[in-house]
């Protein structure tokens, strides 16, 4: 399948990247020769195959529901470059 | 004074050295070779003053009479292990300046035991690649030659165990990510069974496939860690409560006898340069002459293994790199609003693999396309499996080399392709999330080669022993 410009353009889009143009050149063949390379699965036959989503053959995990001292917030806090207030971090306004 | 950590640790306890002589010493290797290695990443005064304080911590547990083989040995941490306050970036510039304010099980249990972390090694970005030439901090270089590459992506780690730096390192292997870089600097590299070990604290890249593991000078070394890092950990819900044996006690011997090991065929025809040939060809002589019992066997699910990585691989990093939004870590910006402002830090703070694979994994998982690509893989991973399980009725143990070729020259193989190429031979396993190991089979022309061994689901214990009676 031939990746299009426009279809690297959208792709970026929805994954929050900014792409200059000089990029989108760049990209563009790039993906289209992985996709190539990516689309020989279609050739394998998976009919009646199921899926495997992970192999630990664990399902559905859950730990006791018990209340244990967690981290500091204040520690968390600091990993973060932006100001905060009141315990959250302050940020631009969305709409 | 670098030796294997077996010794070292018998060293430490009959006094013959402290750990603070042990973490001096490879402080000042590291401040005389690093310069040309770059194997340690933000190495600098604080790195030194906490190992040292480590150090001494650990030598009055040994005082005490307690502790255990891993306690006063300094070990690197691949860049991607949290540290409690220390800098962890993943190499990548959207976490520079991130210090963690907690560390995850696998790092927490090494303190407790009073293991010296001597600094952190040098990654791809985010684990992403097979040369460390994504790390925002530049390449390692590969110390049997200074031109190459050290493989990646725990490039840092094996450099520094094959160089002298460090006695042993921590790494992970997502598609080959230990196991490449071991054979390239000529060192061990052990990649689990994936759940065998605690993924908590470390950052993702791909979830299925992500496997926590070590670069070690020997098989022995590697038994060793793997005893204390291994288990069941209640805050990573994918590893199973098996039990963690004893690994040391199952090698010893170098007697392979009634030991059956399979020669997928697959592998042999993947371009072999001819010294890589020959030296495997020796050591399955030697295999042979130790009384293994070998046979040929066809595994046809080898040559999709590169498709099915790159899908599940970027499907799962698209996923796990949007926690990268630049409010929790990263840069600040100036944009105008919030959208804005993810654009900017993520534009601005990943490399270009990662954009790569963050567009590969978006475009693979959209409406449309989710079924030919994500569940596509998802069931030809089904059919890999299976093919490993029935292999491993017949077999013991699985032989191939570790990569096709020696470590290629930095810079030489800027075609995205050709480096997903580099892990063709590791990546099935890694589908399959049954463990390998990596151990030095010999050289050509002065660069280290690497023979794999593979072993079924837990199986670890009977790769090593192969691995060290091959070795």
């Amino acid at each position: 399948m031939a990746l299009t410009k426009d279809q690297v353009r959208h792709v970026a889009k929805l994954a929050r990247l900014n792409l200059s143009e000089e990029e989108v050149e760049k990209f563009t063949p790039q993906l289209a020769s992985i996709f190539q390379h990516l689309d020989k699965l279609a050739e394998v036959d998976t009919k009646d195959v199921p899926e495997t989503a992970q192999v630990s053959g664990l399902e559905t995990v859950t730990r006791a529901d018990t209340v244990k001292k967690g981290l500091d917030r204040e520690d968390f806090l600091k990993t973060s470059q932006r100001e905060s207030s009141r315990g959250m971090i302050k940020v631009r306004k969305s709409i | 004074m670098h030796k294997p950590l077996k010794k070292l640790s018998e060293e430490l306890r009959s006094g013959t050295i402290s750990s603070v002589e042990l973490t001096k010493y490879y402080l000042e290797e590291i401040n005389k070779r690093n310069g040309e290695l770059n194997a340690f990443v933000n190495f600098g005064k604080e790195t030194e003053k906490n190992a040292l304080e480590m150090a001494k911590h650990a030598d009055s547990i040994i005082k005490n009479g307690e502790g255990n083989e891993l306690t006063g040995i300094p070990l690197g941490l691949k860049d991607v292990f949290c540290e409690k306050g220390m800098e962890t970036t993943a190499c990548s510039n959207i976490l520079k300046g991130f210090k963690p304010p907690y560390e995850g099980t696998i790092v927490a249990r090494l303190r407790k035991m009073g293991a010296v972390f001597i600094g952190h090694t040098n990654t791809d970005e985010f684990t992403m690649g097979a040369s460390t030439e994504t790390s925002c901090y530049g390449t390692t270089h590969n110390p049997h030659d200074l031109k190459r590459t050290s493989g990646g992506s725990s490039g840092g780690s094996a450099a520094g165990v094959a160089a002298g730096l460090c006695a042993w390192a921590l790494g992970t292997d997502t598609g080959g990510s230990i196991r490449q870089p071991a054979a390239y600097c000529g060192v061990t590299g052990l990649k689990v069974t994936y759940g065998r070990t605690s993924r908590y604290g470390v950052m993702s890249m791909a979830s299925s496939l992500d496997t926590i593991g070590c670069l070690t000078q020997t098989p022995e070394d590697a038994a060793i860690v793997l005893k204390h890092i291994a288990g069941h950990d209640e805050m990573d819900g994918t590893t199973p409560k098996v039990d963690v044996p004893d690994y040391s006690t199952l090698l010893g011997t170098k007697d392979l006898k009634g030991i059956r090991i399979g020669l997928p065929k697959e592998y042999l025809g993947m371009g072999l340069k001819d010294g890589v040939r020959k030296n495997f060809e020796h050591s399955i002589e030697q295999a042979r002459q130790m009384g293994a019992e070998i046979k040929e066997i066809s595994l046809p699910m080898t040559e999709h293994g590169l498709a099915v990585y790159y899908i599940i691989c970027p499907s799962e990093v698209s996923a796990n790199m949007a926690r990268y939004d630049g409010l929790r870590f990263g840069p600040t910006s100036d944009a105008k609003n919030l959208v804005e402002s993810y654009f900017e830090a993520r534009t601005k703070g990943f490399g270009d693999e990662v954009k790569r694979r963050i567009m590969i994994g978006t475009y693979a998982l959209s409406a449309g396309y989710y079924d030919a690509y994500y569940r596509k893989a998802q069931r030809v991973r089904t059919l890999t499996l299976r093919e490993f399980d029935q292999a491993f009725k017949e077999f013991d143990v699985l032989l191939t080399p570790t990569t096709p070729h020696v470590a290629f020259e930095c810079g030489s193989l800027s075609d995205p392709v050709q480096m997903y190429l580099e892990d063709v031979m590791t990546l099935p396993a890694s589908i399959a999330g049954i463990p390998a190991i990596s151990v030095p089979n010999g050289k050509i022309d002065g660069m280290p080669t690497g023979l794999q061994i593979m072993g079924p689901h837990f199986g670890e214990g009977q790769i090593l022993k192969v691995a060290q009676a091959l070795s």
